[in-house]
């Protein structure tokens, strides 16, 4: 069944490593201890693509790092300043497209978008705010989906196919009226139970456990000293 | 003379302002630096002389909070938007995808608990007209500095100003930078 | 009436094999059956075809033709294609608001007729046009748009709005069209006669490598744009490993200005299934599909026809022409009103029943596309084309066109000019050549392969027609000196908003953004550094976006910036006092000032 798998030199940022054939970009820099900010990827789900945050440049071209998988040879940027520019856009832009209210929502601390602006060390999206009418479902006993700060990263629709062997969100409509949908007239009515590894798939928070909220003080959470990404570069940093 | 230093709430709650004086020891420091020019700490109505630095708490929710930033960019060198409101709106801001009308009717006549039996809106003269929706203050006039928070650290505020009146580029250490 | 519905949604479902795969086809048979797909018909198709409601819901939002929301038993589609607003687009929507008493997007009280509006529908030679239903109604003028009205309140029935018929195969009676041909100019490859089974015969009697060698040799390249060798595309899809192969055309014919397809697949069928045959027999597949825009759906019938005739005579199905082993079928895919659906990948979603979503690429459809297997995905002129080479011989063929571009090039050339049409010309003819050809009107700018090309003004007009200088998949569009470009960059912004699948962030919030950008500029509150946020953040989009689609939609705009950027910095100047050009006190008090009843003081 396991089939030795052949090992590659790519280039990431100046820097050679060998990787194993078959792994993408993302997981491959992961490895050699370099992150590569990213949203929509998550553990080992299919590839989704979307949020475009790990863009790099292969041969040439910007790519999603996240999709793209290793071949002999290719030279990669990631830490270049026209694609921290362009991370640095696509967060402003998730900011700007949904109602993101730090300040009482229940994630700040460990929200992975927020994390991404202070990484990158945002103050104020460069972008106007769009101000959209979304809802909230309030109907399951134990979670919650507050539409206002969707990221429509998919991460919950692959979690709940590929972990939960369920079928419980999907996207409707197209362009920018895309929005998540449930597989029922609101999560009550879904097979969706609160120990569903998707409960724990959202980066924002727009799907999270009811009760729970700030439970971890302020000074305590992930996110308050260290910025996300820096366990793998501290990794690196041990391994010299 | 030493450089002059405005501030003011619009639509905020003051957090701010209270973060400002969490500087703790440092405000005797800053008192050396600085002069307050109009400031809700000494309650001068307007800014009479040139300003270094003015900053704005709060976003801008009525006609009389965009004659406040007028006021404010024509008169100061520096214009920083202090904490969650002044970049957003913030909390105010959440009344952004409600029609005006719906959240006055809520407001003042229709939400359970309320005692209006003439069923009177405020309507003074006196009374600043309310705007559609609450603005980030840069959507009402320009910005040049940013600190998030609510509120912000004491920690970003005196590094922003300190940067500012000595000329730095401010920075705003990760441990500072906060949108809670 | 819920009985009825679940029996028919039943016999709809069964009718398709029960298979998701064909979601397309079913929600088509139902939404014209009911005039929706109803919260119910979704439960009960998901039912059928074993799947979640949620997936069914997810491909009924996806698709313009499609509506949860009943529409009226008419309706009526006005394309607002920029060709159409030139040619009087806003006169007969208002017409036609006015007759009907309702608004764009509503439904007359009595559930008879809704009005509604779509992008290009590939009548743009014969503006304004409207679909009712599926029939294509032209060269509307208000007073025709009122009767036609008087007249659907009649007998509600559209066919009945076509008396006189367009040339050639669109008075055939599965055609029944009023649509025009508008052939202005035939060339040798497109446009000489055909006999079906000739290309064939000769291709039967190669080996598949040697087809594949021949259409390598003849140096064709991709019609629908992109130009990539088409050959080398059969060989990838041919040396793939698979147990199953496809091909599919592409016939979704979505760029605004483009409707050389239209007449092709009307006049050159036969070529066009003797193509896909041909690409059958070389990369080893038993399946293509014609992937038809749901725009052209009154060609459906007779297309359809015509591939029962080639069964009928042994050009398709077993062993054909008498060769053992090669059997090969088509079938037809109907779209439902998605531009991005003309994107390949997006293309084979759909055809697999799915949301138009493009896929990550790679893999790319030779290696791995519809169900999985190795698919070519061919425009329709390129099929066509190789129907002519297996015939001529690539030799006759590559010494057509430009250097560097083989063969002929059909063009659909229509907005400022007196003869717009489809005009078949070699690769590397000049674009002042096509003005003068299509007898343009003062022209000012052409767009030259649609919006997700360019915008050139005089300056270029010596350039030629090819892969390496202007490309296009066959629009032309000509503007007079007196259009407003940069009114034209918004238009299409709009579009491509509109068109927007969603997936990824940079075109599905950029482009509303860029669009925020422009508005401001062209509202007259722009200053000089919004034209370098514009340009930024263009490039942006186009260089992180996940296909074809967002990396072309900031072309309108960063065209008009560097080709017309006077226009823009005509528009923009610096403000003093740092107040934002955009806000504006007086209407952001005017809701208040409404609500109390009086007037502010301060304004």
């Amino acid at each position: 069944m396991t089939k030795n798998k052949q090992t590659l030199t790519i280039t990431i940022d100046g820097k050679k490593i060998a990787v194993e054939e078959g792994i993408t970009i993302l997981k491959a820099a992961e490895k050699a201890g370099i992150y590569i900010p990213h949203l929509c990827a998550y553990k080992d789900l299919i590839p989704h693509g979307s949020c475009r945050v790990c863009s790099v440049r292969v041969n040439g071209r910007i790519q999603a790092s996240c999709v793209q998988t290793v071949s002999e040879g290719m030279v990669i940027e990631s830490d270049t300043a026209e694609l921290l520019e362009y991370r640095r856009m696509i967060v402003d832009m998730l900011f700007v497209e949904g109602n993101h209210f730090c300040m009482f929502c229940e994630k700040s601390g460990h929200c992975e978008l927020q994390a991404m602006a202070y990484r990158f060390g945002i103050t104020a999206p460069q972008f106007p705010y769009l101000n959209p009418n979304r809802d909230i479902d309030l109907s399951h006993p134990d979670v919650f989906l507050d539409h206002n700060r969707c990221i429509l990263c998919g991460r919950c629709v692959r979690t709940s196919q590929e972990l939960d062997h369920k079928n419980v969100f999907q996207f409707v409509n197209r362009g920018h009226k895309k929005r998540l949908e449930v597989n029922a007239k609101g999560l009550a009515e879904t097979d969706l139970n609160v120990t569903d590894s998707v409960v724990n798939a959202c980066p924002v928070g727009a799907l999270m456990k009811k009760r729970v909220g700030y439970e971890v003080p302020i000074g305590n959470r992930p996110f308050d000293h260290a910025s996300i990404g820096s366990e793998i570069e501290k990794t690196e940093g041990e391994r010299k | 003379m030493k450089p002059r230093i405005a501030t003011c709430s619009l639509a905020g709650c003051f957090g701010c302002h209270m973060s400002i004086l969490d500087i703790d020891e440092r405000i005797l420091k800053l008192a050396e630096l600085v002069d307050f020019d109009r400031s809700p700490i000494n309650d001068f109505k307007h800014i009479t002389t040139r300003c270094a630095v003015g900053i704005i708490e709060g976003g801008c929710c009525n006609e009389e909070n965009v004659h406040v930033l007028h006021e404010f960019r024509e008169n100061c060198d520096n214009l920083v938007s202090l904490g969650d409101c002044a970049i957003s709106g913030g909390i105010p801001a959440l009344r952004n995808n409600i029609p005006l009308e719906e959240c006055l009717e809520t407001a003042y006549l229709n939400n359970p608990g309320i005692y209006n039996p003439s069923g009177i809106v405020p309507n003074d003269e006196e009374i600043p007209m309310i705007l559609k929706k609450v603005y980030p203050c840069h959507e009402v006039v320009k910005i040049d500095y940013y600190i998030p928070g609510c509120p912000p650290p004491a920690d970003a505020i005196w590094d922003v100003l300190t940067a500012l009146l000595e000329g730095r580029a401010p920075v705003i250490a990760y441990d500072s930078l906060k949108y809670d | 009436m819920k009985q009825a519905l679940e029996k028919i949604v039943a016999e709809i479902c069964d009718s398709f094999g029960n298979d998701r795969t064909r979601l397309m086809d079913i929600t088509t048979a139902v939404q014209r059956r009911f005039g929706c797909v109803s919260d119910s018909a979704i439960d009960l198709i998901a039912r059928a075809v074993k799947t979640h409601r949620v997936e069914i819901e997810s491909l009924v939002t996806f698709y313009s033709f499609f509506s949860k929301e009943e529409q009226g038993k008419v309706v009526i589609r006005l394309c607002d294609d920029i060709v159409d607003w030139m040619k009087g687009y806003q006169q007969i929507a208002d017409a036609l608001v006015k007759e009907l008493g309702i608004s764009i997007g509503e439904t007359t009280s009595d559930g008879e007729i809704t009005l509604t509006r779509t992008p290009c529908i590939g009548m743009s030679d014969q503006a304004p046009a409207a679909l009712v239903n599926d029939v294509a109604v032209t060269y509307l003028t208000p007073e025709r748009a009122v009767k036609m009205v008087r007249e659907l309140r009649k007998h509600l029935d559209p066919h009945q709005l076509v008396t006189v018929l367009g040339e050639g195969n669109n008075s055939n009676p599965l055609v029944h069209s009023m649509v025009r041909n508008n052939i202005r100019q035939k060339g040798a490859v497109l446009f000489a006669d055909f006999e079906s089974g000739t290309a064939l015969k000769r291709t039967l009697n190669m080996t598949p490598e040697s087809v594949i060698g021949e259409i390598k040799a003849s140096k064709l390249r991709g019609r629908g744009g992109a130009g990539f060798p088409t050959g080398l595309k059969w060989e990838f899809a041919s040396k793939t490993k698979a147990d199953r192969r496809f091909i599919i055309c592409n016939a979704d014919e979505g760029e605004p200005g483009t409707f050389k397809d239209r007449v092709l697949l009307t006049e050159r069928a036969e070529m066009l299934f003797e193509g896909m045959t041909i690409a059958g027999y070389a990369v080893g597949a038993e399946l293509g599909i014609l992937y038809l825009r749901g725009e052209y759906s009154y060609l459906f019938s007779y297309l359809n026809h015509v591939l029962e005739t080639r069964k009928n005579s042994g050009l398709l199905g077993n062993s054909i022409m008498g060769k053992q082993g090669f059997n090969f079928d088509i079938r037809i895919q109907l779209g439902a009103g998605a531009y991005v659906c003309g994107e390949e990948t997006a293309l084979i979603s759909s055809c697999e029943g799915k949301r138009g979503d493009p896929k990550n690429r790679p893999p790319f459809p030779p290696q791995e596309g519809y169900m999985g297997c190795p698919t070519v995905v061919n425009n329709v002129e390129s099929f066509c084309c190789a129907s002519r080479i297996m015939i001529e011989g690539a030799k006759w063929f590559s010494a057509m066109g430009s250097p560097r571009t083989a063969g002929t090039k059909a063009l659909s050339i229509s907005g400022d000019c007196r003869r717009p049409g489809v005009y078949e010309v070699p690769f590397g003819t000049k674009a002042s050549d096509l003005l003068e050809l299509c007898e343009a009107e003062n022209p000012g700018a052409m767009l030259i392969g649609g919006p997700c090309r360019q915008m050139i003004g005089p300056n270029r007009f010596g350039g030629i027609i090819c892969y390496d200088d202007l490309a296009t998949g066959g629009s032309i569009i000509v503007f007079n000196k007196a259009r407003n470009k940069l009114e034209i960059a918004e238009h299409y912004l709009d579009f491509f908003i509109e068109e927007s699948c969603g997936y990824c962030t940079p075109c599905r919030v950029g482009l509303v953004l860029l669009k925020k950008y422009v508005r401001k500029v062209v509202s007259g509150a722009g200053e000089p550094q919004d034209l370098d946020k514009m340009l930024k953040l263009s490039n942006m989009i186009v260089s992180t976006s996940r296909c074809g689609l967002g990396q072309a939609a900031p072309n309108p705009v960063l065209g008009a910036l560097n080709n017309f950027r006077e226009l823009y910095e005509s528009m923009v100047s610096e403000r003093k006092h740092g107040l934002q050009p955009d806000f504006d006190l007086t209407s952001a008090v005017v809701d208040s000032e409404l609500f109390v009843g009086r007037r502010s003081l301060y304004v």
